[in-house]
């Protein structure tokens, strides 16, 4: 199943990366390669097959996995640490570009 | 012994010279330093290197030696892949998105070396989010393996396990999702451990596919790795997937009592049975690996293992489900980076929208994009049922292909890698023939288990690596095996002329 060019930029939106013309091409061509060779797991007969979302099973398989804990507050990074890294800030705020337009 | 063979010395080896005071970790430091300045420019296993900070940690760890209290890892040299977080010092993950990010923590893993008194001599090359089979992806450049410049270290800790075949280092952390400990480990002939998903904590590991991350040890030879495994392990409250485990000592024994350590029994008397799974022999496999595996599992079987065919008929689905798992995990993972809070910010547009596309479009190298691209599509709506949950069900059926077959055999032998260090440029444009470089490596990642890759031999002067895979927290198996193949053979001590 071939994606079209149509496709591709859905996926781009969906994803927020910008590409240019040449990436779109690039991708939709590299991407389709790719999921035809998904198809092969359509041989596979999942049936009732439950699915598998953690690599060592939650609470099942490997002893001490996948456990509870109480819900208590701990250290955690100062508004400083948090802020260090930021792009562009405002006093103990990130600064961001307009989110509503007028 | 001269200073300058002081960066090939084992962490075993050099953990003794230190105890017994007879080189210094400022010594020892600066003699990987200096072999760090000899060669880095033909190797590139570095992206940042922290001389300052390993010559202070150095100085701290001889006093703390000269106090008495000298622990395995204490004033060694070590290499910390660019994807587990260091206070202060860039990571990077190979990736210009990050190029100027400093954690303001230290990943659990990279703390507990730090509190043993590990020296840290920097940041290791990988490809960019530690995406990729050869280091190519590296948003910087690319590293070269030591047995031939012209050919690619693997990946995607390739740094780490060039840094340590070229004796920059004297151990490395990396971190393993499909592959990136093991396979690199193989293509430079060095020792690879991937342990069980959940046995080392990923606080502060820089975060790819959640459910398939783990961090691991490229060291020179399997007692090493077995001395910074002892030393990582432990439950970690920071990490929800983290094991509730106490942590183990997987060293040898103290020699009064050598049969009752996993490590100290010579040979492998008292019988472990082994198993060799017919798929992970793949067509295109290159001949002199074939031959290279094939010997070491006769002489495995000469040391007293039972070796028996086995059959894992799930294998051939591992690669489209590890490429459906990865990439949707990947997308979700990786929409934390949109200029806001860290990282790269493309800031020259008034629209919101723009500047998160454009942060990500400049922001990620083209591999990323292509898995974040993939992931996404396998979410979407319409086609998450198709995607997502069919390979999430063929996960079961792999991992309970896995559990069957550990009834039967104790541990399962195979190569590493389908072929040895292939050329630099040789198949970076072609993302399907890179994917299958991991085809012996990743079926394990989707099962969460255990598996160590070990030199095995050569082909054509190029190292092979042997994978031993075992069932979950097997790792004290897997160590014994792979230290009594070690023992019979002298591959491990092979170092590439540079």
């Amino acid at each position: 199943m071939p994606l079209d060019r149509n496709d591709v930029e859905h996926i781009a939106t969906l994803a927020r990366i910008g590409l240019t013309q040449e990436e779109l091409e690039r991708f939709q061509e590299q991407l389709s390669h790719i999921l035809e060779q998904f198809q092969i797991l359509n041989e596979v007969d999942t049936t009732g097959v439950s699915a598998t979302g953690h690599a060592a099973g939650i609470g099942e398989e490997v002893e001490g996995s996948g456990v509870m804990r109480e819900d208590v507050s701990g250290d955690s990074a100062t508004p400083e640490d948090v802020l260090s890294n930021a792009p562009r800030r405002e006093g103990e705020f990130f600064r961001v570009k307009a989110v509503l337009e007028e | 012994m001269n200073v300058e063979e002081l960066p090939g010395l084992t962490l075993d080896q050099a953990h003794q010279r230190l105890a017994a005071r007879e080189i210094s970790s400022v010594e020892l430091t600066q003699a990987c330093l200096e072999r760090i300045g000899q060669v880095e420019d033909r190797v590139k296993s570095f992206i940042t290197v922290t001389r300052d900070i390993a010559l202070e940690q150095a100085r701290r760890a001889d006093q703390r030696i000269a106090s008495g209290d000298c622990q395995p890892l204490t004033g060694v040299p070590v290499q910390i892949k660019d994807i587990i977080s260091t206070k202060g010092v860039p990571t990077t993950c190979g990736s210009r998105m990050l190029e100027n990010y400093r954690p303001v923590y230290n990943a659990t893993a990279a703390e507990k070396l730090f509190q043993q008194g590990a020296v840290m001599l920097g940041k290791g090359n990988m490809d960019e989010f530690a995406m990729g089979s050869s280091t190519e992806n590296s948003a910087f450049f690319p590293t070269h393996n030591p047995w031939d410049l012209s050919r690619v270290p693997g990946g995607s800790s390739g740094g780490a396990a060039a840094s340590v075949a070229a004796s920059e280092t004297i151990y490395a952390l990396g971190s393993d999702t499909g592959g990136s400990v093991r396979q690199p480990a193989s293509l430079c002939g060095v020792v690879g451990l991937k342990p069980t998903y959940g046995l080392v904590s990923r606080y502060g590991l820089v975060a790819f596919a959640s459910s398939l991350d783990q961090i691991g040890v490229l060291a020179k030879d399997v007692t090493d790795c077995a001395l910074v495994l002892s030393a990582i392990t432990g439950h970690d409250p920071r990490d929800a997937t983290s094991l509730v485990q106490e942590p183990k000592d997987y060293r040898l024994a103290p020699s009064e009592n050598p049969s009752s350590s996993p490590l100290g029994k010579r040979g492998l008397q008292g019988g472990i049975r082994l198993g060799v799974p017919e798929e992970y022999f793949v067509d295109g496999m290159e001949l002199g690996v074939r031959d290279a595996v094939n010997a070491a599992i006769q002489t495995l079987e000469g040391l007293g293992a039972s070796v028996e065919p086995v059959s894992l008929p799930t294998t051939k689905y591992a690669l489209a489900c590890y490429y459906i798992i990865a990439p949707s995990e990947c997308s979700a993972n990786l929409s934390r980076y949109d200029g806001v809070k860290f990282g790269y910010s493309f800031q020259d547009t008034s629209n919101m929208w723009e500047a998160m596309e454009k942060t990500r479009q400049f922001g990620f190298g083209p591999e990323v994009k292509r898995r974040i691209m993939l992931g996404t599509y396998a979410l979407s709506a319409g086609y998450y049922d198709a995607y997502y949950l069919k390979a999430q069900q063929v996960r079961t059926l792999i991992r309970q292909d896995f559990a069957k077959i550990f009834q039967q055999v104790d541990a399962l032998v195979t190569p590493t890698s389908p072929v040895a260090a292939f050329p630099l440029g040789d198949k970076i444009e072609d993302p399907v023939q890179m994917y299958l470089i991991d085809v012996c490596t990743l079926p394990i990642n989707i099962a969460g288990l255990p598996s160590i890759s070990i030199p095995c031999g050569f082909s054509e002067g190029l190292p092979v690596g042997m994978q031993l895979i075992g069932p979950h927290l097997s790792e004290e198996t897997l160590l014994r095996v792979a230290h009594a193949y070690e023992q019979a053979t002298q591959w491990h001590e092979a170092r590439p002329v540079l």
